[in-house]
């Protein structure tokens, strides 16, 4: 605690020592506090039976703060304290929510790593009757290549469109749009925001039927369906982003004699790169893992097509549905297929985000990196 | 509006006005995506609100039967909204203010990645995992201990078939889009915000609150916005998580559920002959005029802080 | 009426019938440009012409398709009820590999959906739970080629049991008649250890536990036959008729799961639950004997089976229609009467010679012996009986290029 700290606020110092002395929490204690919080739980627990670990953390968790609290309280004073407290409750909350998230992902990885094999990774599920014999004695069988390029074609064209419309919809939003026409398109983003997955999917279908004639079921009605819903987050998350870039730059830019667009595309979208990046990263994570869509607009298939004008296209999510329930016989064979797609898809989007921070630090201006 | 003086007293030059065409083009080719989404949902609901309920399944009237579904989708988001915002709000602050950096990115990254599992992942995970641990270890106990509280009431469902369950695996399935973007807002804090206050002696939670908190809550808003819109419209993992039933219920822990709008469509959509299907898009229609006034809420509360280009 | 573009080239055989259906007016509209056209006609060698020779030599065993088969190629496009997917699996593989030209495609959309699809023009035969409806049938004349319209052909019967889970048992089957099942299923009996159960199960220690009935939650071909069976069989208990949609137009009450497998699932889950899936695929779960005929049957695919020549064939809209309405109150005690029977759905007359061959010849398949021992393997479906199969088989002949 440092003296003008006091002198601004007059906080009382504690235990009447030098500001610049004031007692701290030392390491020691603060470790004593944890230990003495898992000895509660230990203990709640032991005396209402056996010892169970998860409530054992459940008790812990809540003693410890109350227990920093009060000890900082009386050593450092109620601002450390509520600091102390909030400190421990952003890690707590973030230990929390961590929990069901590595759950999930470790559930994926541990169900789906025994079928992500050679097999799974190119074939399809254009199974012989020798396929399915095999499978019933469980050798793995079928695989999900043609869901993997199925979703790559999907998505990439699902981005192909929303990127750049999302994009520069945001740019007309925060540099150029005035009056009824960008409020009107505000509304609208907001409105798009709400459309169902499925009704996206309805919609890219009925579409499509009126092109390619009835029953069509196609990769291009499946990316269209995406972007509809792609589109207002790119829309969203740009918007924020360009929005944060400081005006002391632009007008630095105009001052300069630089036209606006080059403004833009010089100054302003590589301040905000990296977040617009990450904005359009988890655009495509918001569509990636679409089932309801493209069960309807894209349809199901047996092997790869490479064509998305033409003819079905499985992607990953669907495949993952499709297998998981009617996984045929036996179950297991379906089910561990499953998982492997789920996996596969994971994996796919963890590539992708790996290639987009990098590409966002590449593409960040020298001085903000 | 960032657009300046400047510019208007600059001469308007070719460059400027393709990039302009574009990006109002781009506008426009919204306005028209939607036209023609609300159109199909029009043209093809309105049989279902306005057509002869005698040759549909189930309820007397339109009103009758979507409004169990309006409960039950506003139920379930508003519960996930609950659990998930202020676990994001805090989590993005651990992440941006908290955490050591190294730890900070590589959090980020698996959070991020997170939030691309498909939600169909969610719902199996949420029914095979997560179910059987709530009804072994905490919905017996909340029932028998508050059950004088209406959402405690009830048969507990033997499988977590529940309003609760659902709610929780949306929260989950939320937290990772909320968490992301409150994230990214915080870190956008000016540097020279954060010092000032704490050169002023501000402890750090304190210059959280004077300098990040006010500056991010336009961007948080919007975050988890993002974030009810996708449970409101969530498919798949509530259509395999919910035991639904027809009516209205606030019990949370039992098999009898209102259903949401989006997962009834899924559940009803394979299946559906006639005038059925017009009426599941019609309902479709009336999930979408949620997420828009819910929406619009947000955006208002959004503008009323403030953000970097307008300051 | 235009069905959607067979993008596959025939091969020798068939070459000269794929041309001549080229120049007539059905093909243009969707076709691929017509310069491939000459093309794959000239160049049979794109598709090697010791293919089909050479497939009889991998799998000397099963050959079962005609002769023709092997020398088919093209696409046949299906779409329907999600029930036969699984079947559907086991037929893409074994007819695909007597017919390597061909590719299967099944969209399990639902049945209605393939329904509709079908009667746009969308799919080149329909899988559904139901037959074509009355209205659907006249709408069908107008897709099909010539006016006969499309025809019913029952070609996947799948046993429903009724699983529980009632560790307690230890084993011991437990007898249900359609009553009690009624009374479970519309919440009148809601303990395990209720006396009518116990009339049904003598010397059985029925546990003091509450009955968790589940249900599918999605509308499904599964819930209206097991409906209907409970409709037909226990009419005073269950007097809600066959339903598609459980929470819509049932009795309220107990738990719903999405599909088959989240049934099970949920089966699986609580003990004292109960609940109806396809026979398949409730894995370790017991299933109840059902009561018929005063004595109680368990289920297999045989008993299952004979649910089809126990029922009656209605509708007479021609000789070749097979709408069924199934009995579900058989006189004979080996007849298992919970059975789902669904549909293919095909056009008696089509445009084109292309298509007429691949549907005939897929269809074939489907219906004989190896097509049902293929759906057996990959579905666990019951067998349609050899009378039935006999006069499927007249049906087919019938398909033919519209005059």
């Amino acid at each position: 605690m440092t003296a003008t700290e006091q002198t601004l606020t007059g906080a009382p110092s504690p235990s009447g020592a030098s500001p610049l002395t004031a007692q701290q929490l030392s390491r020691a204690s603060r470790v004593g506090i944890a230990t003495a919080s898992v000895l509660i739980g230990l203990g709640i627990n032991a005396v209402l039976g056996e010892v169970r670990w998860g409530w054992v953390v459940v008790i812990a968790a809540p003693t410890f703060v109350l227990l920093t609290y009060v000890a900082s309280r009386l050593v450092e004073g109620q601002r450390r304290a509520v600091d102390r407290v909030a400190a421990a409750t952003a890690t707590m909350a973030f230990l929390v929510v961590m929990l069901p998230l590595i759950s999930v992902l470790w559930t994926v990885i541990s169900e789906g790593a025994s079928r992500l094999d050679g097999t799974f990774l190119t074939g399809d599920l254009r199974l012989t009757p020798e396929d399915l014999m095999a499978q019933r004695d469980g050798v793995a069988a079928g695989g999900a290549y043609h869901a993997m390029m199925g979703t790559l074609i999907i998505t990439g064209l699902a981005a192909a469109i929303a990127v750049p419309l999302g994009l520069f919809t945001a740019i007309y939003l925060v540099e150029y749009g005035k009056g009824r026409l960008a409020r009107a398109i505000t509304t609208m983003v907001d409105v798009m925001t709400g459309i169902p997955s499925i009704v996206a999917g309805l919609f890219a279908y009925a579409l499509f039927i009126l092109i390619f004639g009835p029953g069509s079921r196609t990769g291009i009605a499946g990316g269209v369906a995406l972007s509809v819903l792609m589109t207002p987050v790119v829309v969203r998350s740009a918007e924020e982003m360009l929005k944060l870039v400081a005006n002391e730059l632009r007008e630095a830019s105009y001052a300069l004699g630089v036209p606006k667009w080059k403004t833009i595309v010089k100054v302003v979208l590589p301040t905000a790169i990296a977040g617009i990046l990450t904005g359009v990263t988890l655009a495509i994570a918001r569509v990636i893992g679409e089932t309801a869509p493209l069960l309807i607009a894209a349809g199901v298939a047996q092997s790869a097509n490479y064509n998305p004008f033409d003819g079905r296209m499985t992607s990953l999510p669907v495949f993952t549905y499709y297998q998981y329930v009617q996984p045929g016989i036996p179950t297991e064979a379906g089910v561990a297929r499953a998982w492997a797609a789920a996996l596969v898809l994971v994996i796919i989007v963890a590539v992708l985000f790996t290639v987009a921070r990098v590409l966002a630090w590449i593409l960040k201006p020298a001085g903000l990196r | 509006m960032p657009s300046s003086t400047i510019t208007r007293a600059t001469v308007t030059r070719r460059g400027d006005r393709v990039f302009s065409g574009l990006s109002r083009g781009a506008g426009i080719a919204i306005l028209v995506i939607l036209a023609g989404v609300a159109t199909f949902l029009f043209v093809e609901g309105r049989a279902g609100i306005f057509g002869d309920t005698e040759e549909m399944s189930g309820s007397d009237s339109f009103l009758q039967y979507v409004g169990p579904l309006v409960f039950g989708t506003v139920f379930a988001a508003t519960l996930a909204l609950l659990f998930a915002a202020p676990l994001a709000v805090a989590v993005a602050l651990y992440i941006s203010h908290y955490a050591p950096r190294r730890l900070a990115q590589t959090l980020g990254y698996i959070i991020d990645l997170l939030a691309a599992i498909p939600s169909v992942v969610f719902g199996i995970w949420g029914i095979t995992v997560l179910a059987p641990l709530l009804t072994d270890n905490i919905y017996p106990w909340l029932n028998a201990n508050l059950d004088f509280i209406p959402f405690f009431s009830g048969t507990v469902s033997t499988s977590g078939r529940s309003m609760l369950t659902a709610g929780l695996v949306l929260a989950v399935m939320i937290l990772p889009i909320v968490t992301a973007i409150s994230r990214e807002v915080f870190l956008q804090t000016p540097r020279l915000h954060e010092e000032a206050s704490l050169a002023l002696g501000a402890t750090r939670w304190e210059m959280i609150r004077q300098a990040v908190i006010p500056y991010g809550r336009s961007g948080v808003i919007s975050g988890a916005m993002l974030g009810l819109g996708r449970a409101l419209g969530e498919t798949m993992a509530v259509a395999i998580i919910l035991s639904p039933s027809d009516g209205y219920f606030w019990s949370v822990l039992t098999n009898q559920n209102s259903n949401t709008i989006a997962s009834n469509i899924a559940l009803k959509f394979p299946e559906a002959y006639g005038l059925d299907v017009n009426r599941l898009i019609a309902t479709g229609l009336v999930l979408f005029a949620i997420t828009f006034v819910v929406n619009a809420l947000a955006r208002r509360i959004a503008n009323a802080g403030f953000s970097g280009a307008d300051g | 009426m235009r069905f959607r573009t067979k993008r596959a080239v025939a091969v020798t055989a068939v070459a000269s019938l794929l041309f001549a259906a080229c120049g007539g007016d059905d093909d243009t509209a969707d076709a691929p440009a017509p310069a491939d056209e000459p093309a794959s006609t000239d160049a049979p060698a794109d598709e090697p012409a010791d293919e089909p020779a050479d497939e009889p030599a991998d799998e000397p065993a099963d050959e079962p398709a005609p002769a023709p088969a092997a020398e088919l190629s093209g696409t046949l496009i299906g779409a329907g009820a999600s029930s036969q997917a699984a079947a559907m699996q086991g037929w893409q593989a074994g007819f695909q590999a007597a017919a390597p030209g061909v590719t299967v495609e099944y969209d399990p959309i639902g049945s209605g959906g393939g329904r509709k699809q079908f009667l746009g023009g969308g799919s080149d035969f329909a899988g559904s739970d139901a037959a074509l409806k009355d209205e659907e049938w006249e709408s069908s004349k107008e897709v099909c080629a010539g006016d006969l319209g499309a025809i019913n052909l029952p070609h996947y019967i799948s046993p429903i049991a009724v699983p529980y889970n009632l560790p307690s048992l230890d084993g011991t089957t437990l007898n249900l008649s359609p009553e009690v099942i009624a009374g479970i299923f519309a919440n009148e009996i809601t303990n395990w250890s209720d006396a009518a159960i116990a009339a049904d199960n003598p010397g059985v220690d029925l546990p003091d536990l509450a009955i968790n009935p589940v249900h599918r939650a999605d509308e499904s071909g599964t819930t209206e036959n097991f409906t209907d069976y409970m409709a037909q069989a226990a009419p005073d208990v269950w007097t809600y008729g066959a339903i598609e949609a459980w929470d819509a137009d049932g009795p309220g009450g107990g738990e719903g799961a999405p599909q088959t497998s989240g049934v099970v699932a949920a089966v699986a889950a609580g003990e004292g639950s109960i609940g109806y899936a396809d026979a398949s695929q409730i894995g370790d779960l017991p299933a109840a004997a059902v009561g018929v005929a005063g004595s109680f049957v368990e289920f297999s695919p045989e008993a299952a089976g004979r649910i089809v020549d126990a029922s009656e064939r209605t509708g007479g809209r021609n000789d070749y229609d097979f709408k069924i309405e199934v009995n579900r109150t058989p006189d004979s005690a080996d007849t298992y009467p919970i059975a789902l029977v669904s549909y293919h759905i095909v056009c008696l007359e089509y445009a084109d010679q292309e298509t007429v061959d691949l549907v005939k010849a897929f269809m074939t398949y489907v219906s004989s012996d190896e097509g049902q021992a293929a759906s057996a393997a990959s579905a666990g479906s019951a067998p349609i009986s050899p009378e039935v199969q006999a006069e499927i088989a007249k049906s087919i002949a019938a398909i033919s290029v519209a005059g």
